[in-house]
């Protein structure tokens, strides 16, 4: 056999949210293809995601996303070694497309069925441009819906030591945004106005949560910007949006680093990664990696494109799944609250 | 000619093979809306009874809606799976078109129905006079108003589908005409008739590609009918964001 014929192709889909993508990836690492069609404009007049619209155009979109990644990969289906698939956590309604027909497309075509948790996903993402990364290491993962702080102790094997106790960073971001009129999504909005506003300018609360130094909480900081925001209209005063903005992310970052930091030095890891839709984000990227630099630690992130929700992540995360025998039958199904590492 | 229908628009999971004139397998299970997890494993099913080649198929008729929006989109993704890795077209029949045909020559008006919820039904009105007559496209709408509109045309009626248990009472009090219900056989969706007028559509060449088919719902979504609702009202204001949990079927 020639290189080619042992290489392994997965062809994955993604459909938790708002985005169909699909993508072709090579040997865990080798992005061939990652075609996206994001439907955030579809939503942005209702100010957040819309589950049965986004659903409607999961459906609508599929195909053509599908066969795009498969002509851009320039490989038929026939080439393909097994399909993987994202089947939780995430809208049960949007799932569902994705999972029907991936699992239709594996039975047709006669290929193995690999389903993929939507957080292995992003945290795999750091393999597509980092090479030399391997477990075990510490990841940060931030989106609209999850912030997590996992150990990541082998390919497909975590330990999930700090969580969220109310909102995710992303969910604040796009409520401060949407209070000042920044609209929706939030997040890039807000890292846009803060670039021009001074991070020191209003001091909000850092909340710390009783007893778990890895946890975070976001609700408090969230309040206390809100009330902020409605106390200056009630007073009549101009909110200071870049000043606001770069205020409340700098807090967001500085509760995210910090606790990155200190899982890293306590459990002993000289490796951090970052992952998610969150990790776009300018401000954290920078403090991140200036604060690994001040520790001695190595520090990971996947470019902007493969933060946001895409295929080609659950390629990364399918090919490890797939090396490491996981297999799904006929009858798998959409799984909203599917916790990390279960199977 | 061999066509693969697929049914999952409510309760009723289907799946059916039509070979030429015969029904050659057909798979229903009306018990728990489990079809993400039941409806490629009856199409497994039915193709290793059937010792069936995929590659003689011709194409994949799809119940097409209306129905639970979860229900008809994993008929539709599976067919769209299915059509893009076979390369065979699709089939949309419409989920009433395919009930009015369980009773196939029927006289008089054959009207199924669908609990649509929300007080309404979904439904249709066909005639079996020398063919297959669609006298009202499927539609929702308020099961006294279709009682109305029945009194009026003043035909024998039959009535089959899962809307007529919420619907026997007013049909009872307020139906004029002479009706009847199907029976337990023919009162529900089939595949084996989304295949066999997934047949004759294929015939005449009505299908359309994996890549173009999508559900017809009849019927907005939640968060749609309140933008229109709140733009009629000449409501400027931001909508209530996150319609997070819309979806409860």
């Amino acid at each position: 056999m020639d290189r080619k014929e042992q290489d392994v192709r997965i062809l994955a889909i993604e459909s938790s949210c708002d985005e169909t993508a699909a993508a072709v990836v090579r040997n865990g690492r080798g992005v061939l293809s990652n075609v996206i069609a994001s439907q955030i404009a579809l939503h942005t007049q209702f100010g957040g995601v819309v589950p049965e619209i986004a659903s409607r155009k999961h459906i609508e979109k599929i195909n053509q996303v599908i066969t795009q990644a498969l002509d851009d990969a320039h490989v038929t289906l026939e080439e393909i070694t097994a399909i993987g698939v994202t089947y939780g956590p995430g809208l049960i309604g949007a799932l569902l497309v994705g999972v029907a027909e991936a699992k239709a497309i594996a039975y047709a075509a006669k290929k193995p069925l690999v389903g993929v948790h939507h957080i292995e996903g992003h945290i795999s993402a750091n393999y597509i441009e980092n090479r030399d990364l391997e477990p075990p290491f510490i990841c940060l993962v931030v989106s609209g819906g999850h912030t997590h702080l996992v150990v990541v102790k082998d390919y497909g094997v975590f330990d999930m030591i700090g969580r969220t106790r109310d909102d995710a960073a992303g969910e604040a971001f796009d409520k401060v945004a949407r209070a000042v009129g920044l609209g929706y999504p939030g997040g890039p909005k807000v890292d846009r106005a803060a670039r021009e506003g001074n991070p020191h300018a209003i001091e909000f609360p850092r909340a710390k949560v009783e007893g778990s130094p890895y946890d975070f909480s976001f609700s408090g900081l969230k309040s206390a910007t809100l009330n902020y925001i409605n106390k200056a209209k009630m007073t009549g005063q101009e909110i200071p949006v870049a000043d606001l903005a770069a205020s409340f992310q700098n807090a967001v970052v500085e509760a995210l680093v910090s606790r990155a930091i200190l899982a890293a030095k306590e459990y002993g890891y000289d490796r951090l990664a970052i992952a998610g839709g969150v990790a776009s984000n300018s401000a954290l990227r920078a403090g991140m990696k200036r604060a690994c630099e001040e520790a001695g630690i190595r520090f990971y992130s996947p470019s902007p494109i493969l933060c946001t929700d895409n295929a080609a992540m659950i390629g990364a995360a399918a090919y490890y799944e797939y090396i490491r025998g996981t297999r799904h039958g006929w009858d798998l199904n959409a799984a909203p609250n599917l916790k990390l590492g279960e199977r | 000619m061999k066509i693969l229908g697929i049914e999952s628009s409510s309760m009723v999971a289907s799946v059916a093979v039509v070979t030429d004139d015969v029904v050659t397998a057909e798979y229903t299970v009306n018990f728990k809306r489990t079809h993400s997890q039941t409806l490629l494993p009856m199409i497994d099913t039915v193709a290793q009874m059937l010792e069936l080649d995929w590659k003689d198929v011709d194409a994949i008729a799809v119940s097409g809606g209306p129905g639970s929006f979860t229900g008809l989109r994993i008929g539709s993704a599976t067919a769209k799976g299915l059509g893009l890795a076979w390369n065979k077209p699709l089939i949309h029949v419409p989920t009433l078109d395919a009930m009015a045909y369980n009773l196939y020559g029927a006289s008089g008006l054959i009207c199924p129905l669908m609990d649509a919820r929300r007080n309404q039904v979904y439904t249709g009105l066909y005639h079996f006079q020398r063919e297959f007559e669609i006298v009202k496209k499927s539609c929702a709408m308020d099961i006294h108003d279709l009682i109305t509109e029945l009194n009026a045309r003043a035909e024998t009626v039959v009535f089959l589908g899962d809307g007529v248990p919420v619907s026997a009472l007013a049909i009872g009090q307020e139906l004029t005409v002479p009706y009847s219900f199907a029976p337990a056989h023919v009162n529900r969706q089939r595949g084996a008739s989304v295949a066999a007028l997934g047949a004759v559509y294929f015939a005449e060449g009505k299908t359309e590609t994996a890549e173009e088919h999508a559900p017809d719902y009849l019927r907005k979504s939640q968060a749609e009918r309140e933008l229109d609702e709140a733009k009629r009202q000449g409501k400027t204001g931001e909508l209530a964001a996150g319609h997070a949990v819309e979806m409860k079927e």
